[in-house]
């Protein structure tokens, strides 16, 4: 069971605002998935290794070499704001 | 005219442009009104394409090199396409217009396809009904009244009803083959890591997989032959062992195929199970071996699924900020800019998903969620491997059900994810697994799903080509 102070606590963690309808819901809906999920708890894993990558493959490197990057104009092409070549955002200060 | 050409297979088209009796301009124009004229209908028609070309492009001359030249291809949103909307379903992405290609997108304008449209899709790839699309949900060619399963809704419909020859989509946990039979095409989710991720509007990257879907197997073939590769910019994609060849085969003789119960018990609806058997009866006709086989774990998949899955989604979408691009939303300071911009943005299975990943993946939550849903993932993996010994391939229908009302399961969010029991085992060992349709229930298609050992998709292919070919399953009423 997912309380609703779980629910805003995980919100917060997740920089999502929810409404007050929406903790309720959050609450009920995530509660029931992990309901079903919680069996899993119910399996002897202990000795059982944890997936890391379904497909074996060693370390994929390559040489670091510097090659040209995406243009700044082109990066910032999809900006909201722009300030001084750079994207815009507002003050991180306590509001 | 036009009918003629909508009539050819991507393969014929391709032939027919090489050999000059069929023009490629002729073909897209073809194509191009079709997408139009659904498109200008929003959601009174399919509501197949977020986005159509409203010019011919160029396709490079037929040729070795371009051997798919001048044959258009419909695109999931997902993937980026550069100058043209790519949105991945969600309105935190309304309007973004990459600077850049997917890798597979590129790779198949190499090989000569022509972009003809973007197709629609669940938000972030999250659904099995197309529903969750910030731009509408899309409806089912053999009933508009029906979904036509998800997430890649939009490229299933667009092959379906003959408004692309073929289509690009992603299988996270179902996403390509569950469509496909729903829609009563072909889709192929390939071995993981058997094509680039580059440029892919990610979900969970260790599930995500991009794939084919075509109206025949020997198009998929076709289309998967351009779209593998080793790629610098993906660091998890693998180079296949084997070239794609275009299937071939004329009987099954030798094949052993395994029917695992804990797939096809209760939840399989009863006309889909007809179809199943009667396909396992064709099978043996055709001189496969079938045993009941079992996958002790999974009856576990969904659930590992629903703890990794919404875990990698909520750590890749925390790059949706309202910073770089998409939707930014009113604010007086930066942490109410994140939170508001996200609350607006993004749609509520998307918000649970995130919620649901972030829980998992919280302080004193890790080691018995995510840490033990990637252990069950190697018990699946495990179970697959085991039963590889003894059979050639593992035969389950693609979906549990056929296609279903719009708004039938919208409001229980675990009845929809039950979608993908099918789906997911396969997702979670990384293997590949294609959809086939295997004949109707009431009037609607059904799917059936053969799946195999990492890259087996040659054989994979044949096995798929040599049913399709007994089956006889004739789509072509619903692309009139």
């Amino acid at each position: 069971m997912i309380d609703r102070a779980q629910v805003l606590h995980v919100a917060r963690l997740a920089r999502l605002e929810l409404t007050d309808d929406e903790v309720g819901t959050m609450s009920r809906e995530l509660s029931a998935v992990l309901d079903h999920i919680e069996k899993i708890g119910e399996l002897q894993l202990d000795d059982v290794p944890a997936t890391s990558h379904v497909i074996d493959v060693v370390n994929a490197l390559r040489p670091d070499e510097p090659v040209p990057s995406l243009p700044r104009e082109q990066a910032l092409a999809n900006a909201p704001e722009v300030v001084d070549d750079g994207f815009g955002v507002p003050s991180p200060g306590a509001a | 005219m036009s009918a003629d050409l909508i009539a050819l297979s991507a393969r014929d088209a391709a032939e027919q442009i090489r050999h000059g009796r069929i023009s490629a301009d002729e073909l897209f124009a073809a194509y191009r009104e079709r997408a139009a004229a659904d498109a200008a209908k929003g959601e009174d028609g399919l509501n197949a394409y977020t986005w159509v070309a409203d010019v011919t492009p160029s396709a490079p001359a037929a040729s070795d090199a371009a051997p798919l030249a001048g044959v258009p291809l419909a695109v999931k949103d997902l993937f980026c396409t550069e100058g043209v909307p790519s949105q991945s379903g969600s309105k935190i992405l309304a309007g973004y217009r990459p600077p850049y290609n997917a890798t597979v997108v590129d790779k198949l304008a190499s090989a000569g396809t022509t972009l003809l449209g973007k197709t629609n899709q669940d938000e972030f790839a999250m659904g099995s009904s197309n529903e969750n699309s910030a731009f509408g949900a899309v409806r089912n060619p053999w009933d508009a009244s029906r979904v036509p399963g998800g997430s890649s809704g939009g490229s299933a419909a667009a092959v379906a009803a003959g408004l692309a020859p073929w289509a690009l989509g992603t299988d996270t946990g179902g996403s390509i083959r569950q469509p496909a039979a729903l829609c009563g095409i072909v889709g192929l989710k390939p071995t993981y890591g058997s094509v680039s991720r580059y440029g892919m509007i990610a979900f969970a990257s260790s599930l995500d997989q991009a794939g084919p879907f075509a109206r025949d197997v020997t198009d998929t073939a076709l289309l998967y032959r351009h779209m593998v590769g080793r790629d610098g910019r993906d660091s998890t994609s693998l180079q296949h062992p084997d070239e794609i060849a275009l299937p071939k085969g004329v009987d099954l003789k030798g094949i052993r195929l395994g029917v695992p119960e804990e797939l096809i018990g209760e939840g399989v609806e009863s006309g889909v199970r007809e179809a199943f058997n009667q396909t396992l009866a064709l099978a043996e006709q055709l001189g496969a071996t079938v045993e009941t086989t079992h996958l002790p774990h999974a009856p576990h998949a969904l659930s590992a699924y629903y703890l990794i899955a919404p875990a990698e989604a909520s750590s890749n979408l925390a790059r949706f900020d309202g910073v770089r691009y998409g939707l930014r939303a009113d604010a007086d300071d930066l942490l109410s800019m994140y939170t508001r911009t996200r609350a607006e943005g993004f749609g509520p299975e998307v918000k649970r998903r995130i919620m649901l990943g972030t829980y998992a993946l919280s302080s004193g939550y890790y080691d018995a969620y995510y840490g033990r849903a990637q252990k069950v993932r190697t018990k699946i993996a495990e179970d697959f491997r085991s039963a590889f010994d003894s059979f050639d391939f593992i035969v389950t229908p693609s979906a549990p059900t056929v296609a279903f009302k719009l708004g039938e399961k919208t409001a229980d969010p675990l009845e929809m994810y039950l979608q993908d029991f099918c789906t997911i085992p396969m997702s979670l060992a990384g293997i590949p697994a294609i959809s086939i349709p295997n004949g109707l229930s009431d009037g609607l298609p059904v799917g059936f799903q053969i799946a195999g050992p990492a890259f087996s998709e040659n054989r994979l292919l044949d096995a798929a080509y040599v049913l399709e070919q007994a089956l006889g399953f004739d789509g072509s009423k619903v692309r009139a």
